[in-house]
C-alpha cells in the first residue's frame, strides 16, 4: 500500500508522475534530456548509469525496469548484470568502467568523487560534459529511488509489466503517453 | 575548482546551471514548482527549512547555506535560529506536523526504505495532508539530487556565510526561474 492516496492504478513513479502533473513536467523533461537527448554516451550506457545507480540504492521498482531498458537497448542481458556486481568485470568500454564508478561515488555521497574518480576517467577518454552528464544522471536516480521507495509505492503485480514499460522507454522515451496511461494495467 | 572546465565563476550550482542550460531549465522549474509555487499548504519557509535540512545531513554547504538564508528570509530568524532547527529539528519551535514531516525528511536523506509507516503515521495525525506528504518526500528526495550534483563535480562555495543571507531577498523575490542566475 503507498502511503498516500494515488489516484491512479499505476505501480512504481509512473502513478505518482500521474498524481502530479505539475511537478512531474519539470522531472519528465530532465530525464527526457539526460537519458534520450544528442549525447555522445550512447541510451544503453546512460541506462546502465541509471541501473547502477537504482541497484546500489535496493530501489526494486526502478533497477528493474532500467535493467530491461538497458537490455532491450542492448540486445543482450549480461552486460547489465555483470556492471551491477562490479563494472570492471563487464564487457564495457574503459570510459564506461570509469564513469560507473563516478556514478557508484554519487549514489553514495557528492562528497566520495574524488580528483582521482574524475582523473581515471577523463585518463580514459571521458570528455568534461560526459563526467558532467554521468554525476547529474547518478544524482537525478538518487531522486528517482528515494521518491518511489519513500512514497512506499506498489510493485506490478505481473513482472511483465516491466517489459512492456522497457519498448515504451526505448520506443517514446520519458515524456508523457498523449493519450495518457488509463490503457495501462498493473 | 569544480572537476570540469566551466568556462564560468559562478559559484554551486549557478557555474554548472551556466555550463549546461539544457539541464538547468527542468531543475530550475522544479525547484520553482516545489519550493515556491503558492499553491501550497506549506509555507516557502517550511519548505526550504525542509530543504535545507537535508541539504545540512548531506552535508553540502553551498546547498545548506543557500537555502538556510531563504528560510531564514520567509520565517524571520537568524542564521543562527536556522543552525539551531537543522541541528536539532525535533527539538526545534515548530508545530508538531512539521517535525514530523522533517524526520520522514531525514529518513529520505538516508534512503526512500528509511521511511517508516510508523513516520507516516504520526504526520498524519498531527494533520500532515497526502499533499504535504507527497511534497515533504519530493523535496528531501530532489535535495538528495541537487546536493550530489553541487559536490559530485566539485563546485566552489563563498566561505561568507553572510553572501548568501545577503542575497536570499532577492532570490526570494525573483524565484528559481523568472530570474537570470548568472548575475
Amino acid at each position: 500500500m503507498p502511503y498516500i492516496k494515488l489516484d491512479s492504478h499505476l505501480p512504481g513513479i509512473t502513478g505518482l508522475l500521474e498524481t502530479r502533473k505539475d511537478t512531474a513536467q519539470p522531472i519528465r523533461d530532465l530525464t527526457q534530456f539526460l537519458l534520450r537527448g544528442q549525447n555522445t554516451l550512447t541510451e544503453a550506457e546512460r541506462e546502465l548509469i541509471a541501473t547502477v545507480v537504482s541497484n546500489g540504492n535496493e530501489c526494486r521498482f526502478c533497477t528493474t525496469a532500467h535493467t530491461a531498458a538497458a537490455n532491450l537497448l542492448l540486445g543482450e542481458e549480461t552486460t547489465c548484470s555483470l556492471v551491477k556486481d562490479d563494472p570492471d568485470t563487464a564487457p564495457v568500454s574503459g570510459k564506461m568502467k570509469a564513469l560507473l564508478h563516478i556514478a557508484n561515488a554519487v549514489r553514495v555521497s557528492g562528497k566520495n568523487v574524488t580528483p582521482q574518480l574524475v582523473d581515471r576517467a577523463k585518463s580514459e577518454g571521458a570528455t568534461e560534459q560526459e563526467i558532467h552528464d554521468t554525476v547529474l544522471i547518478a544524482a537525478l536516480f538518487c531522486l528517482y529511488n528515494r521518491y518511489v521507495d519513500g512514497l512506499g509505492t506498489a510493485l506490478p503485480d505481473d513482472a511483465s509489466y516491466y517489459n512492456t514499460l522497457a519498448q515504451r522507454l526505448v520506443n517514446h522515451g520519458y515524456t508523457r503517453l498523449p493519450q495518457g496511461y488509463s490503457h495501462i494495467r498493473p | 575548482m569544480a572537476y570540469i572546465e566551466l568556462s564560468n565563476d559562478f559559484p554551486g550550482i549557478r557555474g554548472l546551471m551556466a555550463y549546461r542550460p539544457e539541464t538547468a531549465h527542468p531543475l530550475n522549474a522544479l525547484a520553482e514548482v516545489l519550493l515556491r509555487d503558492d499553491d501550497n499548504t506549506l509555507s516557502r519557509g517550511e519548505r526550504e527549512l525542509i530543504a535545507t535540512y537535508v541539504s545540512y545531513l548531506n552535508d553540502c554547504f553551498f546547498c545548506q547555506n543557500v537555502h538556510g538564508a531563504l528560510a531564514g528570509h520567509y520565517l524571520q530568524c537568524s542564521l543562527q535560529e536556522i543552525d539551531d532547527m537543522k541541528m536539532d529539528a525535533q527539538g526545534a519551535p515548530l508545530s508538531d506536523k512539521m517535525k514530523a514531516l522533517m524526520a520522514i525528511a531525514a529518513s529520505v536523506q538516508r534512503s526512500g526504505k528509511a521511511v517508516t509507516e510508523e513516520q507516516i503515521a504520526a504526520a498524519k495525525a498531527n494533520g500532515a495532508t497526502d499533499r504535504e506528504l507527497h511534497d515533504t518526500v519530493l523535496i528531501a528526495a530532489a535535495f538528495c539530487m541537487f546536493n550530489r550534483y553541487v559536490d559530485g563535480l566539485g563546485t566552489w562555495a563563498p566561505k561568507d556565510r553572510n553572501f548568501y543571507v545577503n542575497r536570499a531577498p532577492q532570490r526570494a523575490a525573483e524565484g528559481y526561474i523568472a530570474t537570470n542566475l548568472f548575475q
